[in-house]
């Protein structure tokens, strides 16, 4: 099983059709990613490269080809079916953080523990695990708009790891966020990594891809460029070189 | 997820707007508390009038004769002579369904006492009409049979006379004077109040059938027959051995009609709560109109909730919601909103009834039918205008959801 690719995506198509035009979102993408790579997927925007991160997450599902995560044929899948592989095996991070307002830190970190049947005592501790891995532990009790930007994409981050997914789809998490927190979140994820967690994400900005394993391109819905990182990025490296403008606790009192 | 879970989560949606919430509420407040009170001002009307009703006795027919025929004028009921005391006496000796019986026979007169005067019912009946009646003494005692056979000039008087020509003095053994005849008081009647068609039935004075006919009215003939049944279930055959014996007697032909009426109390009971029934059922229908309102209150409302957090659906679907999950949460959140307003309507409504009756002196009676109905009417109006707004948050697609601004 070792050699058997996490994903495997063969010759995927995506077409839209908008009243009479067909968009051809995606043109026979085929991509193999192994468990603990950490890929970066770029491309300008209309590459087709959310498109697929969609069909990755099993948010959509492809106009033609197949896609296989973890040895089952998600296009095989009825609705139902996709959200249990969404809640179980896949981890999502998002560009705009997409957490419930008004509801703690803790609590949106349980969420998805409440669709498949938890106790409450054990959903507690496995949320509470998740936040001390990204550092929030102890501010469990915060809301949403109580947070940094950066705070609230860590948070993002826990509630995405707390089901033990297969692999984390994180969307241009560094898009709302400054290069500091950007290179924090990289070092969360960089950390993820070498805990042996398989993380794929989509980004326009290529010094974040530095910090991943494999950057592939994508372009006019097709893959372009695929190559392996030579000198990858060390985050916490970097930090170090960084001027300390005020930690995370500074940014939230002025806030 | 669980359902304890689903019931926190809309609890606590329900709480972010507060104002929101109730002003929902209100509509399904207004329209179960409108229910339960016109509900039980329709049942208390019925009970009175069914209590007013077991005053007569449940057991009780009424036999009237025929209508005369004079040269094409016909009388009202009752208004023929055909039935006799014969009659009388052979209904108590061969209807064996047949309890107690005794004649009814009723007039008007001026009675005197004093320097006190007062118009009232005057009845002739046996000893028997008392029990058939059901009807106790307050004071002193029944006349007897002793009387009727010998026509004394006894009577027993009703609550409401004793008020107006005693004022209050001792009554028993004193002579008044019905029609300017001497008739020595020999019991006073316990009140029995208004009867179901409202007529005061304690203004009365009920004296030996045998006296009343010879002495007050000169007649032969019986207006009227009280007759008992054994028991409930023995009414219909006491009327059917009635019937049989009457057309026997007054020697009736296969073709003719009964020159008699046998009535029970019941018939009189059914036509009066019939009336009332549908007096309730409109009273009710108008009120459920507006539960019909109020859940189209929390069909828009609830409309209005899934667009704003559709975005909120797009979270819980891409971390595993399934539509079933979204589906039961909006749903919940409707019954939630349907039976909390219920359960705060079934309390206004019982307020309601209980005002209406400490103001208009209505009687009202608040039946736990009506709430349990209340109950499962609410909730069943938060699953009815629910299902369409839940359903269409489930239906959502999830990258349009995440998208959703």
């Amino acid at each position: 099983m070792a050699d058997t690719p996490l994903i495997t995506a063969r010759h995927l198509h995506k077409t839209y059709s908008m009243g009479d035009v067909e968009v051809h979102a995606l043109r026979s993408v085929s991509l193999d990613i192994h468990r603990t790579e950490f890929v970066a997927i770029m491309g300008a925007s209309g590459s087709g490269k959310s498109t697929f991160m969609n069909i990755l997450g099993c948010l959509d599902v492809p106009t033609k080809g197949e896609y296989l995560l973890d040895g089952v044929d998600v296009g095989k899948l009825d609705k139902n079916m996709l959200a249990r592989i969404r809640n179980e095996k896949i981890g999502f991070v998002f560009q705009g953080f997409n957490l419930l307002s008004r509801t703690t830190a803790l609590e949106n970190v349980e969420l998805p523990m409440f669709y498949n049947n938890l106790s409450n005592k054990e959903r507690t501790e496995r949320a509470m695990e998740a936040l001390r891995i990204v550092g929030l532990a102890d501010r469990h009790h915060h809301m949403p708009n109580q947070l940094s930007g950066g705070q609230q994409q860590r948070v993002a981050i826990a509630r995405s790891l707390v089901n033990q997914p297969s692999i984390i789809l994180a969307d241009e998490p560094t898009g709302n966020l400054d290069s500091r927190t950007s290179v924090e979140v990289m070092e969360i994820f960089q950390d993820l990594n070498d805990r042996g967690i398989t993380i794929l994400l989509v980004t326009h900005e290529a010094d974040i891809a530095e910090y991943t394993k494999r950057n592939v391109i994508f372009k006019d819905g097709k893959v372009r460029t695929d190559i392996m990182v030579e000198k990858r990025r060390s985050a916490t490296e970097i930090l170090k070189t960084l001027p300390a403008i005020g930690d995370d606790a500074g940014e939230e009192e002025a806030a | 997820m669980s359902i304890l879970n689903i019931l926190k989560v809309a609890m606590r949606s329900l709480n972010r707007n507060k104002l929101r919430s109730f002003l929902t509420m209100l509509g399904i407040i207004i329209g179960v508390g409108a229910v339960i009170a016109m509900m039980a001002v329709g049942y208390g009307a019925q009970t009175r009038i069914q209590d007013q009703i077991a005053t007569l006795g449940t057991n009780v027919l009424m036999i009237f004769p025929g209508s005369s025929n004079q040269g094409g004028v016909r009388g009202g009921m009752g208004s023929s002579s055909s039935l006799t005391t014969d009659d009388l006496a052979a209904i108590k000796e061969q209807c064996t369904a047949v309890q107690m019986a005794s004649p009814a026979i009723r007039t008007g007169g001026q009675i005197v006492y004093g320097d006190n005067n007062w118009a009232s019912t005057i009845m002739g009946g046996t000893a028997e009409y008392f029990p058939i009646r059901n009807w106790p003494l307050s004071s002193g005692q029944y006349f007897t049979e002793a009387d009727v056979r010998g026509a004394t000039k006894v009577c027993v008087l009703g609550q409401t006379v004793v008020d107006n020509l005693f004022r209050g003095g001792e009554c028993i053994g004193a002579v008044i004077r019905i029609k300017k005849l001497p008739f020595k008081v020999v019991g006073v009647l316990a009140m029995k109040g208004q009867s179901a068609q409202g007529t005061d039935q304690d203004d009365i004075i009920i004296a030996p059938f045998t006296t009343v006919q010879k002495k007050v009215m000169g007649q032969t003939h019986l207006n009227t027959v009280l007759v008992s049944a054994v028991s409930d279930d023995a009414m219909g055959e006491a009327q059917a051995q009635i019937t049989e014996l009457l057309r026997v007697r007054h020697k009736l032909q296969a073709w003719e009609d009964n020159d008699f009426t046998v009535r029970s109390q019941t018939e009189i009971a059914n036509a009066a709560e019939s009336t009332t029934q549908v007096l309730t059922i409109l009273l009710a229908s108008i009120a459920s109109i507006s539960l019909l309102v109020g859940g189209i209150g929390i069909m828009n409302i609830m409309l209005v909730s899934v667009t704003e957090r559709t975005r909120e659906i797009g979270i819980r679907m891409s971390i595993g919601a399934r539509g079933r999950d979204i589906l039961f949460q909006f749903l919940i959140e409707a019954v939630v909103l349907s039976v909390l307003g219920g359960t705060i309507g079934v309390i206004t409504g019982v307020t309601a009834s209980k005002l209406i009756s400490a103001l208009a002196g209505w009687p009202t009676m608040v039946s736990a039918t009506s709430v349990a109905m209340a109950f499962v009417f609410s909730a069943a109006v938060g699953i009815f205008f629910g299902f369409y707004p839940a359903r269409k948050a489930a239906m959502l697609n999830p990258i349009d959801a995440l998208r959703y601004e």
